[in-house]
């Protein structure tokens, strides 16, 4: 199953090295993991999405918890936390002119922006679960599609539960 | 006190209580080597090999249970460092490691003896620190301390670059008496609805078995298992890593268990409906085809590190805690409930006499026996042995083979921190540098060496050092000209195609031992290796090489096999049992 961890990690060089080196280490998948300072410069947050059985993700979490860098952790997808994610995309198409209004018309659909226009090409940003990301995409022929670039996953549990020190 | 990088170091390791450091120097570590010299703090031991400088560290650890601490420099000197790092690392034993880095200025330059010493470390660390300013240097050292030696112990590395010791540069020093991190708590007490659950099921067990491992002995719990398993009369099983820690001269105790391990221990595991895992980390080596493993049993599993606990065998009671804090909890708490000492605590007493009297059916086997009758020498005999004329009260430090098996079935270890081995890593070259670090915290008592003349070659050099600090060591070269534990498996697995796995060229020992100034002895009749030995242990002051010559196929019995469970176990053949 697919599970968002949401980490925070004293901010030192080498921190993020140590994640990434635990999970190439122990053969952990990374779908995908963003990270930047919080609030607190001292503190980076970091989310992590992978995917594993049940005790995988338990040893991940019991890994995780085990660098001295990581501060505090959580995993987003355990039954009692409801939590909200987005993503971030910004995505660059081909826009000739027989194509500008399909293109102005589903990102309206996906609630995304135009957020740069030249003569043969509109760049387009959206945010959203990574599923509305990917139906994006999908509806633009792969040839139309100049270049995406994505955030990664953010993550944060719903109420007032919260992630901090 | 405003002191430079390099005396902060060495006024640092005087605060911390530092009795030995293990090093080699080189241009990175020169400021903090004129520093040492100059304030005369610790005791420096200088290696021949920086591996060396590392067993060494970890051989001190593992005998006293205080943190060993290494010196070396930058590029090459850190590179021969990664072994032994790697060695403590997965037997999780508690070490610093100070290396030299190039100057923070060429830093990623690939400058003169570079290499990324927190990269290539990484992986076989418990932690690592680069130091970039010489403000944060005594807090980082502390911080290394504090983390190697605390929780699941382990080796923690210091990167220092040269300039941060510049003799020019002095700062303000205090030293820390303690320190917190808001990122590193490890917990020590165990839940007690954990511990009460975990009770409840041990007292109502019909079949029980203690497996217990090297957590026993690194969180200093001998005693109180003792208490403990003596109080509900329950048979111990051990690890490689345990042995020691509860006496093999019990009747209680079932040897070891394992690959290696006894045909009782192994049967008991198999049969057991409640396993009380203390400690031990359900290494490959021991559970061997996990589908098989315990098959009935209820398992409790006692570790202070949580990522311990259900990596490969799901437990039933975890107990996240410190061994001997959990156990004492335990004995406790058995005090409350039992009206006197003596009284019996578990709910089913016919079942466990039921359960010891089929123990004793498989003690029967005699598993380790052997034919004490050749004239060649049986490498068993040499251990037994040695056992006789140490009295049993030797440290022995072993390499990795054959013989480390031999020495862990047939010494009988009845004190805990007397048997130091490799037993994560499998590090041959271990047991010399380690019997160093051994003899120097412990310099009056014996100190034996078990190894074969494949691994002792790892680190031969080693034999210098030990004469210039007069270590009087004595290596016990079981010598098979074979690499033995390789040949084993070429001869069960491999249709007997020895394919590099023997030793040609092997060097004259005695005229090596002689050498480097040191005394030699050749041995190769049965009835010869008590005189040796009684001979060697009375050179009191000399490091004494015995080269055993022994059979050269003997192989270790019982063994169970890749993808075989606990009771599928193949004991030695008929024919060897005379
Ligand atoms: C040639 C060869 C053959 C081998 N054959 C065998 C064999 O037959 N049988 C065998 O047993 N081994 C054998 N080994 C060794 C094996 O590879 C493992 O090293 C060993 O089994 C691990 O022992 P352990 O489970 O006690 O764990 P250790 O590596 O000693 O780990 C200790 C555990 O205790 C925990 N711990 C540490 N401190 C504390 C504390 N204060 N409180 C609570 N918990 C703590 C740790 O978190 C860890 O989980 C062999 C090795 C070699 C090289
Ligand atoms: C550094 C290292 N290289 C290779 C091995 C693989 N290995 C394990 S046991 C062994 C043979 C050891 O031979 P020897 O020291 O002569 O001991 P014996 O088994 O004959 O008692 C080898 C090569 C190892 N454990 N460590």
């Amino acid at each position: 199953m697919r599970h968002i961890i949401s980490i925070l990690l004293e901010n030192e060089s080498g921190a993020l090295s140590r994640v990434a080196g635990l999970f190439s280490a122990r053969a952990y998948n990374i779908e995908s993991l963003t990270v930047a300072p919080t609030e607190d410069p001292s503190l980076s947050r970091m989310t992590l999405v992978t995917s594993g059985s049940a005790e995988i993700i338990e040893q991940i979490t019991k890994q995780l918890n085990k660098l001295i860098d990581v501060v505090k952790l959580n995993d987003l997808n355990v039954s009692q936390v409801q939590h909200i994610e987005r993503e971030m995309m910004l995505i660059k198409v081909k826009a000739p002119v027989s194509a500008r209004d399909e293109i102005m018309r589903l990102s309206d659909i996906f609630r995304g922006n135009i957020i740069d226009v030249t003569d043969d090409a509109y760049t387009v940003e959206l945010t959203g679960t990574s599923d509305k990301l990917n139906a994006f995409i999908a509806s633009f022929d792969c040839d139309s599609i100049l270049e995406t670039v994505r955030s990664g996953v953010m993550g944060i549990a719903r109420g007032s539960s919260a992630l901090h020190l | 006190m405003e002191l430079s990088g390099a005396e902060i170091i060495a006024q640092f390791l005087k605060d911390e209580d530092v009795e030995y450091l293990f090093g080699y120097p080189g241009g990175a570590v020169l400021h903090i080597y004129d520093a040492l010299m100059r304030a005369d703090s610790v005791k420096h031991i200088l290696v021949r090999h920086e591996q060396a400088a590392t067993h060494a560290a970890d051989g001190y650890a593992r005998s006293t249970g205080r943190t060993g601490v290494a010196l070396v420099t930058s590029g090459p000197g850190m590179t021969n460092a990664v072994t032994g790092i790697a060695t403590a690392y997965l037997d999780s034993i508690p070490l610093v490691v100070l290396t030299g880095q190039v100057p923070t200025a060429v830093i990623g330059s690939d400058a003169f003896q570079e290499v990324d010493s927190v990269g290539i470390s990484r992986p076989c660390v418990k932690h690592n620190f680069l130091v970039k300013d010489v403000k944060d240097l005594a807090e980082t050292l502390k911080k290394a301390f504090y983390v190697a030696s605390t929780g699941r112990p382990g080796p923690v590395v210091v990167d220092i670059p040269k300039n941060i010791t510049d003799p020019n540069i002095k700062v303000p020093y205090t030293y820390l008496p303690s320190i917190e991190m808001r990122s590193y708590n490890p917990v020590t007490k165990g839940h007690p609805f954990q511990i009460k659950k975990a009770l409840e099921l041990m007292l109502n067990a019909k079949k029980p078995v203690f497996y217990t491992g090297g957590g026993v002995v690194l969180s200093n719990a001998s005693a109180s298992l003792r208490s403990l398993v003596q109080r509900l009369n329950f048979p111990i099983t051990s690890t490689l890593m345990g042995l020691g820690a509860y006496a093999s001269s019990d009747e209680q105790f079932l040897g070891m268990l394992g690959m290696h391990g006894t045909y009782e221990a192994n049967m008991a595991m198999h049969d057991t409906d409640v396993l009380i895992a203390v400690g031990a980390r359900f290494d490959d080596r021991v559970t061997g085809h996990l589908e098989k493993f315990c098959p009935d049993a209820k398992i409790i599993h006692i570790d202070i590190d949580p990522s311990s606990i259900s990596k490969t065998v799901q437990v039933d009671v975890p107990i996240v805690g410190d061994v001997d804090d959990v156990l004492t909890t335990m004995l406790e708490i058995l005090k409350e409930t039992a009206s006197s000492a003596n009284d019996s605590v578990v709910k089913d007493e016919p079942a466990l006499k039921d359960w010891w009297k089929q123990i004793k059916q498989w003690r029967k086997k005699n598993c380790l026996r052997y034919n004490k009758k050749t004239k060649t020498i049986k490498p068993q005999f040499v251990i037994e042995k040695l056992h006789e004329i140490t009295k049993g009260d030797a440290y022995v430090t072993s390499d990795v083979g054959q013989h480390q098996m031999f020495a862990a079935q047939y010494y009988g270890f009845d004190e805990p921190r007397r048997w130091v081995n490799s037993g994560g890593l499998g590090t041959m070259g271990f047991g010399l540098p380690a019997a160093m670090g051994v003899q120097l915290a412990h310099p009056d008592k014996p100190v034996a060496c078990v190894t074969g003349e494949g691994s002792i070659q790892m680190n031969i050099q080693e034999l210098a050092t030990c004469m210039q600090y007069q270590l009087p060591i004595k290596i016990i070269n079981l010598n098979n000209r074979f690499l033995g534990m390789v040949r084993q498996w070429q001869e069960f697995f491999y249709e007997g195609r020895y394919a590099m796995s023997y030793m040609d060229s092997i060097p004259d020992f005695v005229k090596l031992a002689e050498s480097y100034g040191h005394v030699g002895m050749q041995i190769d009749k049965t009835s010869d290796v008590e005189d040796a030995l009684k001979e060697a242990f009375a050179m009191k002051d000399k490091l004494v090489f015995i080269d055993f010559i022994t059979n050269r196929e003997e192989n270790v019995y019982p063994m169970i096999a890749a993808g075989k469970g606990q009771h599928e176990m193949e004991l030695a053949p008929d024919s060897e049992l005379v």
